[in-house]
């Protein structure tokens, strides 16, 4: 187990109430996701977690502070005038510098743009750096900021089968944002749904693990059942 | 997209050397109508130039000159740069030190060098103090202003990478920098031989500045642009092989270079 509990509460811009009562674990080597309406704080708890955002009331597991972290964002933020190869580098830790990166770059399917700037890739290629950035540092905690927004589905489909596969291959403790509850039936475990204003969670559902090991059957069985209880969350 | 990448490397030579040409002319234009004494024509000055240079005149107090620009222009862009930096990302050593910053930004240059050597002594460090001193605020404000248009996404993966200070600052903070060190290096050069030159003529017994104030005493024109000439062909090297390539490889990973 990295994380027993968090809970925080905060306020933001002074008066604003963002989040209320938001506490949950994650087990250790889970994949869980949390979903909600836009703007309802996902990115906020995320940040938290991150120990980006210092300035909220509650806990955060010390743990975090010290634990090996990665995240994804939502833009790829790599650094442009760095090579795709020198952008993971730089992100490994002491123990990894010297490590190779020809199976992560080959897992993403970069390995011919490795010595390519940011500039010159697309925004599917810059996205799959920025997985094979986090992925290479090995982390204990994987944070992941609807890392497939503003793709093309065919695009965001083959990048999500690809962050199953790097999961299987090493598991570590995942939590992703998104507002797609397909995309998050699709990927984890686990689901935290997030809502109401100031936003608290009101669900935590386990996923059926054969939907979580990629099956298919009773999608749409359970996907119905999630917006009968949660209305207001199904998007596309 | 050929088209509009504007026109090719010769065409700008030439329309440089066009520009550097139209100078020429204009000079050697006056000298006819000033005459000689007053405005001397190129050949004249260019004679004055080699004897000089022969000499071992004109190569010497050059030389020294260049020495206490290039000292000044490193004390100022590193002082400069780190004040900037530290005042684009603290409000409170912003407030500490914006009135030191806009005291000396506005004071005159003479009346920091005539301090200078009142208060340090008719000495080389007072000459390249006081020229320092006024050069960095101006790169301080420059750099300031970098400091505060600084990606806040990029600083947050060097935090949640767990970036050292030191890989923050040159892997993530420089090259968002570049543009404003560069600007304030190649107006920094330009001020600070112009400053160099007015150091010398006040308190130093060498160097082109002392030179031009010895041949003012004799209205000797020929010699004042003879060594003028030969300090602005030096800049003009340093820019061309110096500024620009180093430049060029700093922009490298932008997707067309001008």
């Amino acid at each position: 187990m990295r994380i027993d509990r968090k809970a925080f509460r905060m306020a933001e811009g002074g008066t604003l109430e963002v989040l209320r009562d938001v506490a949950f674990a994650l087990p250790a080597r889970s994949f869980t996701c949390l979903i909600g309406p836009s703007g309802c704080g996902k990115t906020t708890t995320l940040r938290i977690l991150l120990g980006l955002d210092r300035d909220f009331s509650g806990h955060v597991d010390p743990r975090l502070a010290t634990a090996r972290i990665a995240a994804v964002f939502q833009e790829p933020r790599l650094l442009p005038w760095r090579t795709v190869e020198e952008n993971i580098r730089l992100a490994l830790p002491e123990a990894l510098v010297e490590a190779p990166l020809a199976p992560i770059l080959d897992a993403v399917g970069l390995a011919e743009a490795a010595r390519s700037y940011p500039a010159e890739l697309s925004l599917g290629m810059a996205r799959r750096a920025a997985l094979a950035r986090a992925f290479a540092v090995e982390p204990e905690v994987l944070a992941l900021d609807e890392p497939f927004v503003s793709l093309d589905e065919a695009t965001a489909g083959r990048l999500r089968e690809l962050l199953l596969e790097l999961w299987r291959a090493r598991p570590t403790t995942v939590l992703m944002v998104t507002h797609n509850l397909r995309e998050a039936v699709a990927l984890s475990e686990r689901i935290l749904i997030l809502g109401g204003r100031p936003a608290g969670i009101m669900g935590d559902v386990e996923v059926p693990p054969h939907l979580a090991a990629g099956g298919t059957a009773g999608v749409e069985a359970f996907l119905a059942d999630l917006a009968g209880r949660f209305p207001g969350l199904v998007g596309p | 997209m050929a088209r509009s990448a504007g026109p090719s490397a010769s065409e700008k030579l030439a329309v440089r050397l066009a520009s550097i040409a139209s100078i020429l002319v204009v000079w050697w234009v006056a000298s006819l109508f000033v005459g000689s004494r007053l405005c001397p024509a190129p050949p004249a000055v260019l004679d004055f130039m080699v004897r000089e240079t022969l000499s071992g005149e004109l190569p010497r107090h050059l030389l020294i000159t260049l020495g206490r620009v290039a000292a000044a222009f490193v004390i100022s862009m590193v002082v400069g740069s780190a004040l900037g930096l530290a005042m684009g990302r603290s409000a409170r050593i912003n407030a500490l030190a914006e009135g030191w910053v806009i005291l000396l930004l506005n004071a005159p240059a003479l009346i920091i060098i005539v301090l200078a050597y009142v208060w340090i002594g008719l000495t080389e460090a007072a000459a390249i103090t006081a020229v320092a001193l006024n050069k960095i605020p101006n790169v301080a404000v420059t750099v300031r202003e970098g400091a505060r248009a600084l990606d806040p996404g990029l600083t947050e993966v060097a935090r949640v990478f767990r970036f050292s200070p030191m890989k923050e600052l040159r892997h993530v903070v420089v090259p968002q920098l570049m543009p404003y060190l560069a600007a304030s290096a190649r107006s920094g050069l330009a001020l600070i031989w112009k400053i160099v030159l007015i150091v010398e003529l006040l308190g130093r017994s060498n160097g082109v500045g002392f030179q031009i104030s010895l041949y003012f005493q004799s209205f000797d024109v020929r010699a004042i642009l003879g060594y003028t000439l030969a300090f602005v062909a030096v800049m003009l090297a340093i820019e061309y092989l110096l500024v620009q390539p180093v430049e060029r490889r700093a922009y490298r990973w932008r997707p067309q270079a001008a």
